[in-house]
């Protein structure tokens, strides 16, 4: 069987040693080598420590090091004969929820970290908030520094318990949490089944993460690809096209990632927001035509008319097409240190379409830390989450979040200095259950 | 009908070809940077894939410090031949010849690549910069994004990067900023590798093993060349060696070894103990923030 590619994230709050867990992954699946190692203990010793610091693995820039913090959403990389991974590790302290939001947005998995000592504290709350909100499909709680509560049984019971209630009240359900002991500093149940937890008959953490399945609910939704370029060679061609393709003077391909479902010659599709109704009639690549293709897949679609669609339109099912319209209600992540009022006049990319947007009124608050919504405010200031009312210059075809992440996330951009200022999710994705 | 998974590869693939064309999209005068080595050989060879059949609709830029090997040159002008390709070739020599840059003492050219690099771009009025970095390569590296901004000085700014969330990448810039876009950021030495044999793609010869002679310097196997050395007591010495990565040749050490076919090359990288950067390159030894220090002034 070929090997696939999980790509999760972790979070954590200060100090619960979530460097040290990520190093100790890597250290443990020998994704580091040799050099990298002998840079960490000649670091480590100037700092005057007697053992390797493996978090020194993980933290890449100088502030970082010089601060002892981490600053910035970081990406790894390691694999197991199964199974390639991309891991994005993702700070606690400062800007979590920038951080978090940014991680957990390509995240099948997230990895939260809570220190055996303390149990659930505050930030857990607000990190299982918001990996919900962004509709992470599964989730692991790994119980870290284990030896320091002398491997005890009762104190993972009573987490796990608190964590199990947690978690379903923001919307996870209970197939979707698995909790793991563990101590990242001496590597039980990391990657190596620990002899000091003979109670715990689950996996290990890198035995979980070798197992779930690596595809989101995307691939058995409806079809959905936003068209980013078209491809019409008939200006110029690769050198040995023809011979590869046949003649190309008519030649119109729809170039996108398959963003949710399956897509198939003969399929009945729609082009929005035109509306224009047609027949798939090939799903091409650069290495020939195929039967299928599912979501992540890039294609070129040809369809069987001539239809006028351009980059940032969207062909979708005909069957099961998204809702076309100006007025969008959603929920926002407000990253940026200048503030949101009502009226704003800001970019909104969707799919690969960007158009202009104002922003009308301002809804509910998130409360992250009692996980609650509290009453609408004056400004959206950095790190709020917030409902909203948008009005778009262009209709845009949508998806509530909670149904297709793909097309019903967007970014809201600042049209003077081009910053990204929030993540935007269609609809209310996060359903608070009252406990 | 179901498609099956994609396997890593397949998906890798998948989203540098969607970043490719993000881009394409997104901006008017997109360039790929071109060195001969085989990551930005593996980004011409996803380029024509996410545009085929239609020819890639951009050209490559190559920063040539005039250290390069013979067979990399070679290689460069046979495969912009059988892709159409547009090449624009900046030539370190140049600048120094004209004075805007002045040679260093050690013969080293690799740090003078970033000033023909930001003049070309200024110059071609290139916006967005394709460059073949991956985030597993350097811990600096780790945090860059995806479609990363550069100011009007080429300086990367890693405190103030735009967040960048599921597959939507921003790409606005102002006048006279342009952005560097990596679309093999997630993947691995060893995916690179695993993808070139499964596509076939051809890549200079001095990647695979051969004899030359060459020379000790700093625990590094140096050839002989126009940079210098050897110098006082370093013997030149003829050796089984391969190159892991194609730079200057005064500071791109090769490494001994015996693989000749693409399955031994995947076996030794398996099997190596040293990451490609810290095997072969001096310029990234020279402090522990070295590429950080390197990526704020411009540099690839």
């Amino acid at each position: 069987m070929a090997r696939d590619l999980l790509r999760f994230a972790t979070a954590g709050s200060v100090d619960d040693g979530k460097s040290t867990l990520v190093g100790r992954l890597l250290y443990d699946t020998k994704s580091v080598l040799a050099d990298q190692i002998e840079a960490v203990e000649r670091a480590s010793v100037d700092k005057g420590m007697s053992t390797p610091d493996l978090s020194l693995l993980v933290d890449g820039l100088r502030a970082e090091r010089e601060q002892g913090i981490t600053i910035d959403v970081a990406y790894r990389y390691f694999g197991t004969p199964t199974r390639e991974f991309v891991l994005a590790d993702t700070p606690g302290h400062v800007q979590y929820t920038r951080n978090t939001v940014t991680g957990a947005s390509t995240a099948e998995l997230a990895v939260l970290l809570v220190d055996a000592r303390n149990g659930i504290v505050e930030q857990t709350r607000r990190h299982a908030a918001v990996l919900a909100l962004l509709r992470v499909p599964r989730l692991v709680l790994a119980i870290n520094k284990i030896d320091l509560v002398g491997f005890d049984e009762e104190t993972l019971t009573t987490i796990a318990k608190d964590f199990s209630g947690l978690a379903r009240s923001v919307g996870f359900a209970d197939e979707a949490v698995q909790v793991i002991p563990v101590s990242a500093l001496a590597g039980d149940n990391v990657v190596e089944r620990s002899t000091r937890t003979p109670w715990y008959d689950g996996p290990t953490l890198l035995g979980h993460l070798e197992s779930v399945p690596v595809a989101g609910p995307e691939v058995s939704a409806p079809f959905r690809m936003p068209v980013q370029y078209v491809i019409r060679p008939r200006a110029g061609a690769l050198p040995d096209a023809e011979e590869r393709w046949g003649p190309l003077h008519d030649y119109r391909g729809y170039a996108g990632q398959v963003a949710s479902g399956t897509v198939s010659p003969g399929d009945e599709v729609v082009v929005l927001p035109g509306g224009a109704r047609t027949t798939v009639a090939a799903v091409d690549t650069a290495d020939g035509p195929l039967d299928a293709a599912g979501a992540g897949r890039s294609v070129t679609i040809r369809l069987t008319d001539d239809i006028d669609i351009s980059r940032g339109d969207l062909i979708a099912a005909a069957g099961a097409a998204p809702r076309v319209g100006s007025e969008i209600e959603a929920t926002l992540c407000w990253l940026a240190d200048k503030p949101l009022r009502a009226g704003a006049r800001l970019l909104l990319k969707h799919g690969a379409r960007t158009t202009q947007v104002i922003v009308g009124a301002l809804g509910e608050r998130l409360d992250v830390d009692s996980v609650r919504f509290v009453d609408p405010p004056e400004a959206l200031t950095v790190n709020d989450i917030a409902m909203v009312s948008l009005r778009t210059a262009d209709p845009l075809p949508v998806d509530d979040y909670a149904d297709i992440r793909a097309t019903g996330s967007f970014l809201l951009i600042d049209p003077p200095t081009g910053n990204t200022l929030a993540a935007g999710l269609v609809g209310a994705p996060l359903a608070v259950v009252e406990a | 009908m179901t498609a099956p998974v994609l396997d890593a590869l397949d998906a890798l693939e998948s989203e540098s070809i969607h970043i490719f064309r993000e881009v394409a999209g997104e901006f008017d005068r997109p360039v790929i940077l071109f060195s001969g080595g085989k990551d930005s050989t593996l980004l011409v060879h996803l380029a024509v894939k996410a545009f085929a059949p239609a020819p890639v609709p951009f050209p490559l830029l190559h920063v040539d410090t005039g250290h390069n090997y013979p067979e990399v040159i070679d290689f460069r002008d046979r495969l912009v031949e059988r892709l159409g390709l547009r090449l624009h070739v900046a030539h370190v020599q140049d600048w120094i010849d004209d004075g805007r840059l002045t040679e260093r003492p050690d013969g080293t050219r690799n740090p003078l690549q970033t000033v023909p690099l930001l003049d070309s771009i200024n110059e071609h009025r290139f916006d967005a910069v394709f460059g073949g970095g991956r985030r597993d390569e350097e811990r600096a590296r780790a945090k860059e994004r995806i479609i990363s901004l550069r100011d009007a000085f080429g300086r990367w700014d890693p405190r103030s990067q735009r967040p960048e969330l599921w597959n939507l990448y921003n790409g606005r810039h102002a006048a006279g900023e342009h952005v560097r876009v990596f679309p093999i950021s997630n993947w691995t030495e060893l995916d690179v590798w695993r993808y070139i044999q499964r596509e076939g793609i051809e890549l200079p010869s001095i990647y695979f093993a051969h004899r030359r002679e060459v020379f000790r310097r700093d625990g590094m196997w140096l050839a002989e060349g126009p940079w210098g050395g050897p110098r006082g007591a370093e013997g030149l010495e003829l050796r089984s060696v391969r190159y892991r990565t194609v730079g200057d040749g005064s500071c791109t050490g090769a490494v001994e070894s015996t693989a000749s076919t693409l399955d031994e090359i995947i076996d030794e990288v398996t099997a190596s103990r040293l990451t490609e950067r810290g095997a072969t390159r001096a310029d990234d030894r020279l402090s522990e923030a070295a590429m950080e220090d390197r990526k704020r002034e411009g540099y690839f």
